[in-house]
């Protein structure tokens, strides 16, 4: 009597666990449909109130239209660009001074290190005023360079691969130096390879970020060819009005790399985003 | 020749913390010497000194005839196992052991015949391909012994490299270390907490206590004859008992009081030592298997009531009290007394250690 009373209570909280589940899930995938379907609708539909869920007869002339209004082969050219070289240097900077930070012993580290959580600390819109003028003083403006400048060095990779080599124990180090390593071979032979994981890691976060990134790219790159993909598509934004459909099938296109690079990623982006903390 | 000579070396770290304070150690070619002590006494800093990954704040390191004070770890022809065997987990056992060959950019048939070399006579072979994770305790610690043999190094060093193993493979590893040594005739320097890693391994042992050695001599010396209370009382399991005595001098021959008996000491006793002493108290030590026990009622030195009786299987440790003084006696498993009884103790004579209570020093013994 007693077990079945407890295998229904455990129905239930089963029940009602997975609604709670379903419920976030269709939370989390509402606006994704809401794009796929707004980008097949004509422009009354999508502004039509009380809304139509699904359109009247599928309008692919949207998507002909964004294409039409928009370099998408350049933009995304130059969001992979901007995302591999990001990723790059992030990973290259950030291993070296993590690395620095943690194992090496060298006077005022604790100064430097404490200056670069501070940068951590600070909003990353407060540097766009003085970075915007030092890449319009090189003449870089609209360029690849200008788009990866601010990712040149990482602040929070700095700080999340010094957690990492931190964890690694002095002794292996030790052991490369006695093996007959130099400081860089000890680096990059025997530490660089131990902490891959949270490289992988910092790779997903960059790449995340760089790809979402709206504010630089719109401020420093005004050439629509040299545009990113999420500064490209705030273009389609009118002053008084916006074709919403043609917005959102221009988004749909712009998401398409990155869906795919997900589904062949999937267990890289996850455990990314879980070391990271990232969202 | 890979002799180390240490001329009063100290080692001070930042915040004026000296863990060594003046060091004087000769290790000759070949020689197998235990570094021995309890944790924070300097041993692994001493170690660490002659690895190179330590600076030395002042005095002289000598490997051989050069001075390495400034010489880099990797130049100093030596090769070092550590505790937690510090292997490398993204290479494989091949890649681990090869690693520093493939630095010197030795060719890579010589790599291969050292590395299989070093496998086959620590039973690594069929490991070879493995990664580190997928090893036991034990056969880790053979791959960092075999990642130090390769590269043929005038010392090894040895930083407490069994400390991580279970108990039974830790025997199997004492000896197999031991016949590595003999195999490679090579100077060998080992640190260790375990006292009977010392006294079954060492051709000689340097006990240590905060920076300073307290005494460097055999194994069997260190055993029969300890310079002070710290050294008799560290080597030993169980360690050696400590009690109270007043030394007595009737007619030339010297005896002590204790726990109300007066017990004649061995004539081969030092007497000039001895008659600074006479009336005077002073540590006397024996050590657990120098006692006799027997049951209650036979004739002995001592009356003592048994408060635990520890069987280890051939023989049984018994931990008595004798007038407020703790004992413990070793005595064979067929000792018909247990917990509560009384037992009569015959202390060896000749086996009797005397230390002065002040400085701790040994008298006589």
């Amino acid at each position: 009597m007693k077990t079945s009373s407890m295998g229904q209570s455990k129905k239930i909280v089963t029940i009602i666990t997975y609604l709670a589940l379903g419920l976030g899930a269709i939370i989390m995938v509402f606006p994704f449909l809401w794009m796929i379907l707004t980008s097949s609708k004509t422009v009354t539909e999508s502004m039509r109130i009380p809304p139509s869920i699904f359109p009247a007869q599928i309008m692919l002339d949207n998507f002909k239209d964004a294409i039409a209004s928009l370099p998408f082969v350049n933009m995304y050219l130059n969001t992979a660009l901007m995302i591999v070289f990001r990723v790059i240097f992030a990973v290259a900077f950030s291993s070296m001074a993590g690395y620095a930070f943690a194992k090496l012993h060298f006077r005022g580290k604790n100064i430097l290190f404490g200056i670069v959580l501070m940068q951590m600390m600070l909003p990353s819109q407060i540097f766009i005023i003085p970075q915007y003028q030092m890449v319009a003083k090189l003449g870089m403006a609209n360029t690849i360079f200008a788009l990866v400048f601010p990712g040149l060095v990482s602040a929070f990779g700095t700080f999340f691969l010094r957690q990492a080599y931190m964890g690694i124990p002095n002794e292996i180090g030790e052991a490369a130096y006695l093996d007959g390593c130099n400081q860089w071979q000890s680096f990059y032979k025997v530490m660089f390879p131990l902490t891959s994981s949270s490289v992988a890691a910092l790779t997903v976060f960059t790449a995340v970020f760089a790809y979402g990134d709206l504010m630089w790219p719109l401020v420093v790159n005004s050439d629509l060819k040299m545009m990113t993909l999420s500064s490209g598509l705030a273009t389609l934004r009118g002053q008084f009005s916006t074709n919403f459909p043609v917005l959102m099938a221009g988004s749909l296109l712009a998401m398409l790399p990155m869906v795919i690079l997900y589904l062949f990623f999937q267990r890289q982006f996850i455990e990314g985003v879980a070391m990271t903390g990232g969202k | 020749m890979a002799s180390i000579t240490f001329k009063h070396v100290e080692k001070t770290y930042p915040g004026n913390v000296t863990v060594v304070p003046d060091l004087n150690l000769e290790i000759q070619d070949k020689e197998f010497v235990i570094l021995v002590g309890p944790s924070g006494c300097g041993k692994s800093t001493t170690l660490r000194m002659i690895a190179g990954l330590e600076d030395i704040t002042s005095g002289e390191l000598y490997i051989g005839d050069r001075v390495v004070n400034d010489v880099a770890p990797k130049d100093r022809d030596i090769a070092m196992v550590f505790q937690n065997y510090a292997l490398y987990p993204h290479m494989t056992v091949y890649k681990n052991i090869a690693f520093g060959l493939n630095l010197k950019k030795l060719p890579k048939d010589e790599i291969d015949k050292r590395v299989h070399e070093a496998a086959k006579a620590l039973d690594l072979e069929h490991l070879l391909n493995r990664k580190p994770k997928a090893l036991s305790g034990g056969q880790r610690q053979r791959v960092a012994l075999g990642r130090a043999m390769v590269r043929n190094p005038a010392v090894f060093l040895l930083d407490e490299p069994l400390s991580n193993l279970d108990a039974k493979l830790r025997t199997a590893m004492r000896s197999e270390i031991s016949r590595l040594h003999k195999r490679l005739q090579t100077t060998f320097v080992y640190v260790t907490h375990d006292q009977t890693e010392a006294m079954t391994m060492g051709d000689r042992i340097v006990v240590m206590k905060d920076g300073i050695i307290q005494q460097n001599d055999t194994p069997q010396n260190l055993y029969d004859f300890p310079c002070n209370l710290f050294v008799a009382g560290f080597i030993g399991s169980p360690q050696m008992n400590f009690l109270d005595a007043v030394i007595t001098e009737q007619g030339g021959t010297y005896c002590v009081q204790i726990c109300g008996s007066t017990i004649p000491l061995s004539a081969r006793m030092d007497k000039a030592a001895l008659a600074p002493y006479a009336g005077k108290t002073v540590v006397l030590g024996i050590r657990p298997e120098d006692i006799d026990a027997a049951p209650a009622g036979a004739k002995g030195h001592l009356d003592a009531k048994i408060e635990i009786a520890e069987l280890m299987g051939a023989e049984i440790n018994l931990h008595l009290d004798c007038q407020g003084s703790k004992l413990v006696v070793r005595a064979a498993s067929t000792f018909p007394g247990r917990e509560g009884d009384m037992a009569a103790l015959t202390l060896d004579t000749e086996k009797i250690h005397l230390f002065d209570k002040e400085t701790e020093r040994a008298i006589a013994h």
